[in-house]
């Protein structure tokens, strides 16, 4: 149904490996506000898609409900997309890739969808560890029903109305390490060099790769006294280290002209994800670490952003399960239907 | 009483392993060539409240529950006084020695005591298994009473423990125990008793979770997601376990198979819906409180149009209700599950070869009509072990849809709706995310879209594809198990039925012909929609009377509504059980034979035009 160009054909200029341009990562127009952080968030996704040499036909999309959910209709439309109900995209995440464990799957959510009324689906696919790259499109707010607090919202936080938020706020990443995600990143929607580089070692990682994108509300959390706005986020915004990402086994090409060495995290596909550090010392293999850094920006209010956490290494849901190297969903029928001689044996037992 | 047709009740405390020597002895009498239908009557608790396993032992092979006890062995002082009360006289009781005093008196009932704790202690010397074990003596005193093969009470006992041989000389010794001294202390039973018979030849014993669970893994489904709950927890059980051996590569030790045990019901669903959208055969199985808490993602399915397979194993009640009571409660709920305009294809299957048959079939039509499909079993069904033919391989290849390929979407140019009806018959293409081609995606939303799968507001675009829907549900009509009709000569009663109720109307039948001279035609529903020849079939009898296991009669009013135009629904008369207990034959006869007669007075008005004369006189 999709008008876009044949990958097949010669390769178009600017073409990457896939043979394809920026402009084949490029979805439906847009139907959010002017501003709003999440269309930065998706134009870094395309960037990413494009530079990874992502093949749409071998990716899938999912999302729940809001602003955020949408935003899977505004990038790579050669990939099938299933916008499904609230809340529940861990779950359908989770049984998509399960018939197809293949497929990249790239699941945008809200901070209400995730961790309200999908906290319980959100903390198990932690748990399982599906491959899956799960972008929080975080604004603190609910803006599809124009502006209540999400429990992402901080404590002491002003909405536009002027009412203070009286309760804590849930820190998606110290909840994803405590469920034993291996891959926990936080970022901010306006942060081009530091997201995209993010994405691309998401899209990477063995399991489920959370990235918590700190995405302002530009109508109904932008105003002062809001900790999502983007001159709040701007000045408390504390980036961990400058992030380089080099896939595949290419040789680790992140150049070094700048003294320090950069901490080097190697994947099992050998992709290396650089981190250049900036103001503080943190291992992001440092479980412990990652825990008590994220503790000690809530008590300063700062936003540390960077990979906060990862465990190159983590089994995903698939291996749990011992799936093969063919797709559930491409297994032909005399895989799925026993023989007529092992319902035989069955019948002789049950006479 | 005569041979080969009476009761049994072992009334015990759960939690003492009793299950195992009654399936032993169950499958003693079958094994005997004897038809049996049990039906096992437990607590929703683990330890220490009654629980009641009847067998039903009928030369005729009727296996609906008899409602009466012929023979009872009494081991729950909890239950003691009610359970002799409601002995047919004439009946024996086998009760603990030790327990002589607590007996009610009953002159028309032969006493049997049995010192089943000194016989346990005798053959078991660790005392913490004498609850488990003094089953096993219970078994050999029965069997010896009734005259059961001993042999094959032993390969029956071989049979059960096959997986645990360290518990099985000690469990064949209790029942040696109980063999000898019934033999040398106690009568055998004059009336109760079994002979050999050829009634059961090629036939097998399972339970209707197993059978579905069978039924799916032969019908190729490769992803199941499920949470525990009563009565549904033994289908995910079962297909575990079967899948283990029939799923799994014994070299790689690669599976054909996932199986997820999710954090609750929402994610249960939207597993299966969306492995079904990624071209798996997936489906789920749960009870009604699970099916509650589905219902937003099931109308999600519906209107995206995604195919899924959802087996529903009904308890009873609203709320928590009765887990471990059997009813027919969802129908209404099942049929139009979710909010909005949304309807459903159901499948009720009354048997077990209809459990193992209709689950593959599901997987067909799921892909076929690319829509949930719901099959709806119940604790009867799924739970109570049934004897049946023996389950038959699939006749037919298994059907994926209207799928469309790389190849056939070269051969289009590319140019497809996802939601378009080409074929007019209301069922759209669609394609499997990961298909190698450039038009191959879509966007699937549960929100308004078109024709083409964009988003819409459109009022026109909106009802081209939820009319659409309409049509599809008419197609699935002709696509569906029809009823399955027997029509007396000259009835001018109808019964209708459906699932567990099967077993009771057979019998109820037989009862009503031979008792009170009244010739009922019976209809078995077995899908919904409903079938378009019910009209006719209604309009061809005075009276139709509707068997439901529910306080609403919810078939009825599903009949009420079909039969609506045909200006016949005043002649449905509802007959409801819902009590949680399997339907009796006693039940639905004196309900069929009360209102014959409570409508004039008389119930020969009913009676068959042949045999009119006959009971005139």
């Amino acid at each position: 149904m999709s008008a876009a160009r044949d990958p097949t054909s010669p390769a178009a200029p600017g073409a990457n490996a896939a043979g394809l341009t920026r402009a084949d990562y490029r979805g439906a127009p847009s139907t959010l506000c002017p501003g709003c952080g999440h269309d930065s968030i998706t134009n870094h996704l395309q960037t990413a898609l494009f530079e990874a040499d992502i093949s749409p036909l071998r990716a899938a999309k999912f999302s729940g409900i809001g602003c955020s959910s949408k935003t899977t209709n505004y990038f790579m439309n050669q990939s099938h997309g299933l916008n499904a109900v609230h809340g529940r995209m861990p779950a359908i995440a989770t049984g998509a890739l399960l018939a197809n464990h293949t497929l990249l799957g790239i699941g945008i959510s809200g901070d209400g969808d995730t961790a309200s009324i999908g906290l319980g689906h959100f903390v198990h696919i932690l748990r399982r560890n599906v491959k899956l790259v799960y972008i929080i499109e975080n604004n603190g707010v609910y803006g599809l029903t124009k502006g209540q607090f999400s429990a992402t919202a901080d404590l002491g936080t002003l909405s536009k109305a002027g009412e203070r938020n009286e309760l804590p706020a849930i820190d998606c990443c110290a909840v994803s390490i405590l469920m034993g995600c291996g891959f926990v990143a936080r970022s901010f929607s306006g942060d081009r060099k530091q997201l995209v580089p993010l994405l691309k070692a998401a899209m990477q990682h063995r399991g489920t790769a959370v990235i918590d994108v700190i995405s302002p509300c530009v109508t109904f959390n932008d105003h002062a006294g809001s900790t999502r706005s983007y001159d709040y986020v701007k000045a408390h915004d504390e980036p961990l280290h400058e992030v380089g990402f080099t896939p595949g086994c290419a040789a680790h090409a992140v150049a070094d002209d700048e003294g320090e060495s950069p901490t080097e995290v190697e994947l099992p596909d050998g992709s290396v994800i650089a981190l250049r550090k900036l103001e503080r010392e943190h291992d992001p293999r440092d479980r412990e670490a990652a825990l008590r850094l994220l503790e000690q920006a809530r008590q300063r209010g700062e936003l540390v952003t960077g990979l906060i956490y990862i465990d190159p290494a983590s089994r995903p849901f698939h291996e749990s399960l011992r799936l093969g190297a063919t797709p559930l969903a491409m297994l032909p029928d005399e895989k799925l239907r026993p023989s007529r001689e092992a319902l035989q044996a069955i019948m002789a037992e049950l006479a | 009483m005569p041979v080969n047709d009476f009761s049994i009740l072992v009334a015990t405390v759960n939690g003492t392993g009793s299950q195992t020597a009654n399936l032993v002895l169950l499958r003693s009498i079958f094994r005997m060539g004897v038809p049996v239908g049990p039906k096992n009557v437990f607590p929703s608790n683990i330890s220490g409240l009654p629980t009641w396993f009847f067998i039903r032992v009928s030369k005729d092979g009727y296996v609906a529950r008899s409602g009466q006890v012929d023979l009872l062995v009494c081991l729950n002082p909890q239950t003691t006084a009610r359970d002799i009360a409601a002995l047919r006289a004439g009946a024996a009781c086998f009760f603990e020695e030790r327990l002589r005093d607590e007996i009610p008196v009953r002159d028309d009932v032969t006493f049997y005591p049995v010192p089943f704790t000194d016989l346990v202690a005798a053959c078991c010397p660790v005392s913490r298994l004498r609850k488990l074990v003094v089953n096993m003596v219970y078994v050999g005193v029965v069997g010896w009473h009734i005259g059961l093969d001993r042999d094959l009470v032993r390969a029956e006992v071989k049979k059960a423990f096959a997986a645990k041989p360290q518990a099985l000389d000690l469990n064949l010794a209790a029942v040696e125990t109980g063999w000898a001294y019934a033999a040398s202390n106690l009568p055998q039973s004059p009336e109760l008793r079994i002979e050999r018979l050829d009634a059961t030849r090629d036939m097998i014993i399972i339970d209707g979770n197993s059978a579905t669970a069978l039924g799916c893994l032969f019908g190729g489904c490769s992803v199941l997601t499920w949470y525990p709950i009563t009565p549904s927890t033994s289908l995910g059980d079962a297909f575990e376990s079967y899948a283990e051996r029939l799923r799994v590569d014994p070299e790689s030790g690669e599976r054909t198979v996932a199986i997820v045990q999710s954090e609750d019901e929402l994610a249960e669903a939207g597993m299966a819906i969306a492995a079904g959208w990624a071209g798996a055969r997936a489906m789920t199985a749960t009870s009604g409180p699970g099916l509650s808490l589905m219902s937003e993602l099931v109308g999600f399915a519906y209107y995206a149009e995604i195919p899924c397979v959802f087996v529903d194993v009904q308890r009873l009640g609203p709320s928590t209700g009765l887990p471990t009571r059997t009813a027919q409660g969802d129908l209404l709920q099942v049929v139009t599950l979710s909010h909005g305009d949304t309807q459903h294809v159901v499948l009720l299957p009354a048997t077990m070869e209809e459990c193992f048959a209709f689950a593959i079939r599901a997987f067909d039509l799921a892909d076929r009509l690319q829509t949930p499909i719901f099959l709806l079993l119940d604790l009867d069904l799924g739970m109570n072990p049934w004897m049946s033919a023996q389950l038959e391989y699939p006749a037919d290849p298994i059907d994926r849809g209207k799928v469309l390929t790389a190849g056939d979407l070269e051969r289009l140019g590319g140019d497809w709706y996802r939601y378009a009806d080409p074929d007019r018959d209301g069922i759209p293409y669609r394609t499997i995310p990961g298909t190698p081609h450039r038009a191959a995606a879509y966007f699937t939303r549960g929100s308004g879209h078109s024709e083409a799968a964009l988003y819409t507001e459109d009022p026109r675009a909106y009802q081209k594809v939820v009319d659409r829907l309409t049509r599809k549900y008419e197609t699935a009509r002709a696509l569906l198990p029809p009823p399955e009709i027997d029509r007396a000569p000259a009835a001018r009663i109808l019964i209708v039925a459906y699932g567990s109720s099967h077993p009771a109307v057979v019998e109820a039948r037989d009862r009503l012909r031979s008792r009170n001279h009244l010739e009922c035609s019976y209809c078995r529903i077995r899908a919904l929609p409903l079938s378009d020849r019910l009209a006719d079939l209604c309009a061809a009898h005075d009276v139709v009377f509707v068997v439901d296991q529910n306080r609403d009669g919810q078939m009825a009013q599903l009949l009420a509504i079909a039969l609506a135009p045909s200006g016949c629904a005043a002649r449905l008369r509802s007959i409801r059980q819902y009590d949680g207990w399997p339907l009796t034959a006693d039940f639905v006869a004196e309900a069929i034979a009360g209102a014959a007669g409570s409508t004039t007075g008389r119930s020969d008005h009913l009676v068959a035009r042949n045999r009119e004369v006959e009971v005139q006189a």
